[in-house]
């Protein structure tokens, strides 16, 4: 097959054959005003010159910052042999393995990553991967409605305002219900989920819970109690939805150990760079029992007419292709490239590595905590935590921005994507992983208690 | 040719009629179509279903159908094999393969369906 653009003679060839006398006829039937009059690019460039611009543009990335960003996108080590692999021809550029006759490395990998990620939640079945984990979350949402044949979910204020508000926007088009569980205001539990608000809103029978979702860690990096949370849901009916983060699951509780029901979240910490927020990876893994509800791919393993093992994409007939508007979902593809990715990563680093990656995270955090506290800014919840926290700091919004100027980028002022919280006003979430050195955390520390010694600007 | 004591639709399902109980199913023909079945969804028990509207789905390794009830009243039994074992659909359609009984809300409805002979004509058009 010749992978050459078509020539003016393969055009005027082709156009013979149907008897059109040239490309724009076919065309014909778009209305004159809604064509299209060309693109407006600029002329083309050398090489070399090209490669100078982008240079250029890029160089305005700031890579130079002691970064304690976190809040759903993680800053980690990632072995040169993920690209190495990635890079490859035969993966870089694969499309959808629609025929396993020439598709049997790309589904043996997704098979793989979904192997994996049943590992790691402690679930089932795992799809072949969604857009990210906000999409996920919602799509696991929708999953619980269609499985209970109820039209409420739960999310609980803790979850990655991004996920909630993706979330609502399916709902909306669903015609579905999505309240909000409140967090507990003070005492040991202040900023996890109220249990005791959740137990009042399953208790409505009016309107009856199809799913309550519950994150952990949370987006404040608090841990959450997830197994009551799934007592309250099942006592009520209701599937229980856990957002998870990845890497954590190495050293936290899977989400089928706490009996949830489905699991959602984004695997970005798993080898993928942070690329300005994408491309990311969507996880998805939910119980046998809810197999048929699972939106997404799924590839299987099964022997071929010689009884060789092969894999094959299974249960397509749940897919939008062929169930059109009665399928779960709209999805028709995966994040194949970044599941490799978080594949490769996890195979590289192993069960051990992936839980030194979660312990040293937990550590440097643990003495980022100490350190910040010294500087006069400590803790705003006095619960548990894995590798990511909130901080109180006056003027948080201000003093985030100064310490940009002097090289530090201060996790992220919290009212600035929790606006109505009154009790995040002056909060930056902050985070360490296992790349967050000492002198990082020194310099962050330094930084922050001159800005608070020196009071309001 | 279809069974002559039974009733049908143009849906291709069948309808066998006992007093004020249908046991209702889908014909050979229809499971021909689907191809190998995988999976059937089947209404709960103590549903009201209208005549003609959708109440089940049934999945083959190629294409997704909808059961629709060729008569409406209160689904009463449905055959629990076939969540284990759909491939009784293709093998024995008017038989093992039942899929529903249901109370007949209004026995009149079944005078409406389609005879034996009216049914193949159907299918030998097609």
């Amino acid at each position: 097959m010749a992978y050459g653009p078509h020539t003016t003679d393969d055009r005027a060839q082709m156009l013979a054959a149907i008897g059109v006398a040239s490309v724009d006829d076919l065309f014909a039937d778009i209305p004159e005003s809604l064509r299209s009059t060309g693109l407006r690019l600029p002329a083309p460039e050398s090489e070399a010159d090209l490669s100078a611009r982008l240079r250029r543009l890029a160089a305005r990335n700031r890579v130079d910052l002691a970064s304690f960003l976190g809040a759903g996108a993680y800053r980690h080590f990632t072995p040169a042999v993920v690209d190495q692999l990635l890079l490859r021809g035969e993966f870089y550029t694969a499309y959808t393995p629609y025929q396993p006759e020439i598709s049997q490395g790309t589904l043996q990998t997704i098979y793989e990553y979904q192997s994996l990620m049943a590992e790691l939640t402690g679930l089932d079945v795992v799809s072949a991967s969604h857009y990210d984990g906000a999409t996920a979350t919602a799509e696991a949402a929708l999953m619980s409605c269609r499985a209970t044949r109820r039209e409420r979910v739960l999310v609980s204020r803790g979850v990655h305002p991004h996920y909630r508000e993706t979330l609502c926007t399916y709902f909306g088009g669903a015609s579905l219900q999505a309240d909000e569980i409140p967090l507990v205001v003070d005492g040991p539990a202040a900023g996890t989920t109220d249990l005791a608000a959740l137990e009042r809103m399953l208790a409505d029978t009016a309107h009856p819970v199809g799913g309550v979702v519950v994150a952990n860690p949370s987006f404040l990096g608090l841990l959450e109690p997830m197994a009551e949370v799934g007592r309250l849901a099942h006592a009520a009916g209701a599937l229980f939805v856990s957002v998870v983060e990845p890497v954590s699951l190495a050293v936290l509780a899977s989400p089928g150990e706490y009996e949830a029901d489905i699991a959602a979240g984004d695997g970005q910490p798993l080898g993928i760079p942070l690329s300005y927020g994408g491309p990311y990876l969507g996880i998805l893994a939910c119980r046998e029992s809810l197999v048929r509800q699972i939106p997404g791919r799924l590839v299987g393993m099964t022997t071929d007419v010689d009884g060789k093992r092969a894999f094959v994409m299974t249960l397509r007939a749940r897919e939008q292709d062929i169930r059109r508007e009665k399928a779960a979902s709209n999805i028709c593809t995966n994040q194949a490239l970044c599941a490799l990715a978080a594949t490769i990563y996890i195979g590289a680093m192993g069960p051990h590595g992936l839980r030194d990656v979660a312990s040293l995270g937990a550590a440097r955090a643990a003495a980022l905590e100490v350190a910040l506290g010294a500087a006069g800014a400590p803790r705003l919840h006095p619960g548990p935590y894995l590798n990511e926290f909130a901080v109180r700091v006056p003027n948080a919004a201000a003093v985030h921005s100064r310490l940009l100027g002097k090289g530090v980028l201060a996790g992220l002022p919290l009212a600035r994507v929790i606006p109505d919280d009154p009790t995040l006003t002056d909060a930056l979430l902050v985070c360490a992983t296992e790349v967050t050195t000492t002198d990082e955390i020194a310099a962050f520390a330094s930084a922050l208690g001159e800005e608070l010694a020196g009071g309001v600007r | 040719m279809v069974p002559k004591d039974l009733r049908y639709t143009k849906e291709h399902e069948w309808v066998r009629v006992e007093g004020d109980m249908a046991t209702v199913g889908i014909t050979d023909y229809a499971a021909e179509q689907l191809g190998d079945i995988v999976f059937v969804e089947l209404p709960d028990l103590g549903r009201t279903v209208t005549q003609f509207n959708a109440v089940g789905v049934i999945e083959s390794v190629k294409a997704v159908s909808d059961l629709f009830a060729p008569v409406g009243g209160e689904v009463v039994e449905a055959n629990s094999e076939l969540s284990t074992s759909p491939e009784l659909l293709n093998g024995d359609p008017f038989g093992k393969g039942w899929m529903l009984r249901i109370k007949l809300s209004d026995p009149a409805q079944v005078d409406g369906l389609l005879d034996a002979d009216a049914y193949e004509a159907l299918t030998s058009e097609g």
